[in-house]
């Protein structure tokens, strides 16, 4: 399993205030937080303190068991392609990029995302392929700063 | 019953076009004197974007004259109308009310296909579908993709869909479209969401849609031709598609079948007609699974063998359904219902099912995050 880094007293000075906190200074299971920690190279689920279920997007509720007390885990960002489609007729900001595959990933640590898969032909596209995350180098300027993860082959 | 031309109406809105509806719906209960007897509105729209207007209960309720009375808006997404239709039945069996109006209505032919489709995805998650590129269509040619490797259903028979139900639409003159088209259309035409294609897609539509919904016990007053709602079920699933188990399938359409067929006493094969939820083609094969007109993974060969065509056993959308019909998404719900008024009642025309009793309408919200089943029966 991956690194648990939930534990506060490993976060550094400098990462401080880069979060969104509770009042006791723990990073919240929040989607804001996901992409803060996207914007470090980082992929983040939370882990349920209960039951061992690895969410993402991280939540305060466990949506397997209904706990409320979870750590964040580090993800390997590998996985396999669940199911995909290609994108033709695109929301008007990714105009430019069309045609492009999207898909749903299923990490090996037992959570699923969605995604854009890039460096990869379109026919080359199959169900079961091995993906792996990567982030944008951008950053978005206004609201929603989110940083881009996207997938691509393994190999 | 009331329900306005689908289609592209230029210049109307949707306040005009909810009091088009509801026009119809008060000249077809001519022993209902609106003023006096309906005592809430329940309307379902899915979006403010499209018209740069909110609030708008208050906003149809004067448009059909009948200020002051409470008026509730309802969304889900395309679900939306379905889920005004179930809160107006917890109005009635609560007891408060007896008389109620319970509609859908959404304005979208006025916006470029652009501007719409990113309207639509505002029902998907937007941090981490609409973020990611992820279109509406999108969406649904992901489950297409899961089915296909899954079942091995064909783009072939997603098309017989689309043309079953042009088929149908060329029956019903409040259709967006009434032309034929044909196998070789649907699969030739213009990508859009792969496997998905413009044929496959419902088309952007203007237009609503009205019922008067009443308590048994004054049904009768009203009309001589009354429907039974006989079971309603309701079930939601995560807003993200990707956070589910299985894309070839909607979960929400079993469970609310599921209590649907509970509460009416019925099973799947009782059901004579039925108007589902083909916003995507894929979306009408995986709803013939999940109401259980048969098995996992045959939604396919259904289509195949003509069993859901006007003639064949379980005639579904007779009404040209959204694909043809169109899908002003907050209207769907409510006309949906319509249709299967007008075949229990003996007047749907050129698309009659002869003997038609028990009925069935499927609507899901979004990637079929909200689903809703309502079952109905002709009156004794």
């Amino acid at each position: 399993m991956s690194e648990v880094i939930g534990n506060m007293t490993t976060v550094t000075s400098q990462e401080k205030g880069a979060f969104i906190r509770d009042e006791k200074g723990l990073i919240l299971p929040t989607v804001e937080n996901f992409y803060r920690f996207c914007a470090e190279g980082k992929l983040m689920a939370v882990k349920c303190n209960h039951c061992g279920a690895v969410i993402c997007p991280p939540r305060s509720i466990c949506p397997k068991c209904f706990g409320n007390d979870s750590e964040w885990v580090e993800l390997k960002g590998r996985g396999k392609l669940l199911t995909y489609t290609i994108i033709h007729f695109p929301p008007s900001q990714f105009q430019a990029l069309a045609p492009y595959a999207v898909g749903i990933l299923r990490l090996n640590e037992g959570t699923q995302l969605p995604g854009m898969i890039k460096n990869v032909k379109l026919g080359d596209l199959r169900i079961g392929m091995d993906l792996l995350v990567d982030f944008e180098a951008t950053l978005p300027k206004e609201w929603p700063k989110w940083p881009r993860y996207f997938f691509k082959p393994a190999s | 019953m009331g329900i306005s031309k689908f289609g592209v109406r230029e210049g109307l809105y949707t306040r005009e076009l909810f009091a088009e509806a509801a026009r119809e719906a008060f000249d077809r209960c001519p022993n209902l004197n609106p003023k006096r007897d309906v005592q809430g509105l329940f309307v379902g729209m899915m979006s403010e974007s499209y018209e740069h207007q909110a609030h708008v209960a208050p906003l149809f309720l004067d448009w059909i004259g009948l200020l002051p009375i409470p008026a509730f808006r309802t969304e889900g997404a395309c679900a939306s109308s379905s889920v005004a239709l179930r809160v107006a039945l917890f109005s009635i069996a609560s007891g408060m009310y007896d008389v109620v109006l319970v509609g859908g209505v959404e304005k979208m032919t006025h916006l470029s296909t652009t501007g719409v489709t990113e309207i639509l995805a505002m029902a998907s998650d937007f941090p981490f579908e609409q973020w990611h590129g992820i279109s509406f269509p999108g969406i649904f040619g992901m489950m297409a993709v899961d089915h296909m490797h899954r079942y091995g259903t064909t783009e072939e028979q997603l098309a017989k869909v689309a043309v079953k139900n042009h088929e149908h639409g060329v029956l019903n003159p409040k259709a967006h479209f009434q032309k034929r088209i044909r196998v070789e259309d649907v699969l030739s035409s213009t990508p859009v969401a792969w496997p998905l294609k413009l044929y496959d897609c419902c088309p952007r539509s203007d237009g609503a849609a009205c019922l008067v919904i009443t308590s048994p016990k004054v049904a009768r007053k009203f009309t001589d031709t009354p429907v039974d709602i006989v079971g309603s079920g309701q079930a939601q699933d995560t807003l993200g598609l990707f956070e589910r188990d299985n894309f070839s399938g909607m979960k929400v359409t079993r469970l609310a079948a599921q209590q649907a067929y509970k509460m009416a006493n019925v099973k799947p094969e009782d059901i004579d007609v039925a108007e589902v939820h083909d916003c995507f083609t894929i979306a009408e094969i995986m709803a013939y699974e999940d109401l259980g007109f048969c098995g996992p993974g045959e939604g396919g060969k259904l289509i195949d063998e003509g069993v859901t065509q006007l003639g064949g056993k379980i005639p579904v959308n007779t009404s040209g359904g959204l694909k043809a019909k169109g899908h002003p998404v907050g209207a769907t719900g409510a006309a949906q219902a319509c249709e299967i008024y007008l075949q229990l009642t003996n007047q749907a025309d050129r698309r009659q099912v002869s003997g038609a009793e028990v009925g069935l309408t499927e609507n899901v919200g979004g990637s079929a995050s909200t689903g809703v089943v309502h079952i109905y029966r002709r009156g004794d």
